[in-house]
């Protein structure tokens, strides 16, 4: 056993770690960063792309601190007379120094991240449901494009209030606009998961829960439940549009006419709605 | 010592032979289906819905759809229907269940059949009452949706398992048209909570294929 080895591994080690931050980082950042989810469907999905970011790129010189060490240790300390006897290598010592600084270091980070989060959560409501009294209301929210988001088993359908309650079973908005969505359901407890504008809120019944998203450009859509909510769970999907003002202009008269004769049969409009009936005969 | 090794490598073989036979009895047991009639329009499908299933089916208290056949009898318990691709589907049924009413009022009038319009024994109509609605056939993927009224509470001769003469016991028949388009697997349900004894109504039959909801195999 060698009890005088005075070879730097830490010095190595903490090179071959600046090294691998130093390339990998603005590699996360600059390559693989623009492409992470859910994309730029909305300004809260684009913030969410660089929160992701943010996130990915403060984990590299912690994966990379990890990963470097392992390499290296596995490298510098193999077994290199392999004709001999197998020998245990030097008992492993605490260091109070590195445990400190490893402690501090990560701790620092998570306390960050969690201030980033929060101040970041804080300043548009990140597209998630906010529940009925939203902590953050977006500039204009007065004047934002309200659609309510009905969940029930196993499909949405959508209420616009400020289209005389027109529902339409698809889900299509202006691009550029402020939109307020009212999340709620008509039976169990759902998600309204909008993915490429990164909106997720959960409907539950006798709830309103607001979310707001800021469209910007025509896309489409992928819509999913986000909570196991029965057998047709997986199939409760669908695609909606955010398309050119003029051309929601012209699709919310259309689904206007045509779902005249289902709009004499609805209920007033309401943030919110009980399972009615509940069943057979009730 | 030996005796022990034999007992780990039964029971190590059993729960393999157990976890195999579960995959195995899970791929090949696939449900059974009806292939739509061809005529010269295109494709026929004849259904019926019942208050409750066949009195020697597993669960003979639950609501159901059936298949039969264009006289409203040949009744065949199948909820995964076959039909062609790209092309006309004509749809009649026979609804034999009293009304329950719709959650989403919006359910009542049809959407993605031809025209926008269904038949409600013979009439041409876009929507019902939601109060007098009793199942509803829809294909949430295709848009087709088409609301089935419900018999009168008080009707006279209401049937109760199927399978029911359509000479004899009251019901309502309904008929529609849809386009199918590429070849998949599309889901249907009913959207009226009509399962009966179970969570907001919409357990037991709800959630079961091969009775209030199934399976278009668009071929």
């Amino acid at each position: 056993m060698n009890t005088a080895d005075h070879t730097p591994h830490f010095r190595r080690v903490a090179l071959l770690w600046l090294i691998a931050t130093a390339i990998l980082t603005p590699i996360v950042i600059f390559v693989f960063g623009p492409g992470l989810p859910p994309g730029n469907g909305s300004a809260q999905a684009a913030g969410q792309v660089t929160d992701n970011t943010v996130l990915l790129a403060l984990s590299v010189p912690v994966a990379m601190a990890v990963l470097v060490t392992l390499g290296y240790e596995i490298w510098a300390f193999r077994e290199r007379d392999l004709t001999g006897p197998v020998l245990d290598g030097p008992a492993i010592t605490g260091n109070s120094s590195v445990q400190m600084w490893w402690l501090i270091i990560t701790t620092s980070l998570v306390l960050f991240l969690a201030g980033f989060g929060s101040v970041r959560l804080l300043e548009d409501g990140s597209g998630g449901g906010q529940g009925p009294s939203p902590l953050v209301n977006p500039a204009g929210y007065k004047h934002a494009l309200q659609v309510q988001v009905l969940a029930q088993q196993w499909n949405f359908t959508y209420r616009y209030p400020g289209y005389g309650g027109v529902e339409t079973p698809m889900l299509e908005l202006p691009a550029n606009t402020l939109v307020e969505f009212h999340v709620t359901s008509l039976d169990v407890v759902h998600s309204f998961w909008a993915y490429q504008l990164g909106v997720k809120a959960d409907a539950n019944p006798g709830v309103d829960n607001i979310a707001y998203v800021n469209t910007t450009h025509p896309t489409l859509i992928n819509i999913h439940c986000a909570e196991l909510c029965g057998v047709w769970h997986g199939y409760m999907f669908q695609t909606g549009k955010v398309v050119s003002k003029a051309d929601f202009a012209s699709w919310i008269q259309g689904a206007q006419k045509t779902y005249a004769p289902a709009a004499k049969n609805l209920t007033p409009y309401s943030k919110t709605y009980f399972p009615s009936p509940l069943g057979r005969g009730a | 010592m030996a005796r022990r090794t034999v007992l780990t490598l039964s029971a190590t073989l059993l729960v393999i032979a157990a976890i195999a036979a579960y995959v195995f009895l899970y791929l090949t047991n696939v449900p059974g289906s009806a292939t739509a009639a061809q005529t010269a329009n295109g494709a026929q499908l004849n259904l019926a819905t019942v208050p409750a299933a066949a009195t020697n089916d597993p669960h003979p208290t639950w609501v159901s759809y059936y298949v039969t056949n264009g006289q409203g009898t040949g009744w065949q318990h199948d909820t995964t229907f076959v039909v062609p691709a790209h092309s006309l589907v004509h749809v009649t049924i026979r609804q034999y269940d009293s009304s329950s009413g719709l959650r989403n009022p919006f359910i009542s009038q049809a959407t993605g059949t031809v025209g926008g319009t269904f038949t409600l024994d013979g009439k041409t109509m876009q929507a019902i009452n939601p109060d007098l609605a009793s199942h509803v056939f829809a294909i949430p993927q295709l848009g087709v949706s088409v609301p089935l009224a419900g018999i009168p509470d008080n009707a006279k001769n209401a049937c109760g398992n199927a399978p029911c003469d359509p000479s004899t016991t009251a019901h309502t028949t309904t008929t529609f048209t849809f386009r199918t388009g590429a070849k998949g697997l599309y889901r249907w349900q009913c959207f009226v909570p009509c399962g009966a004894g179970y969570v907001l109504d919409f357990g037991g039959p709800m959630q079961t294929v091969g009775y209030m909801d199934g399976f278009l195999k668009v071929v």
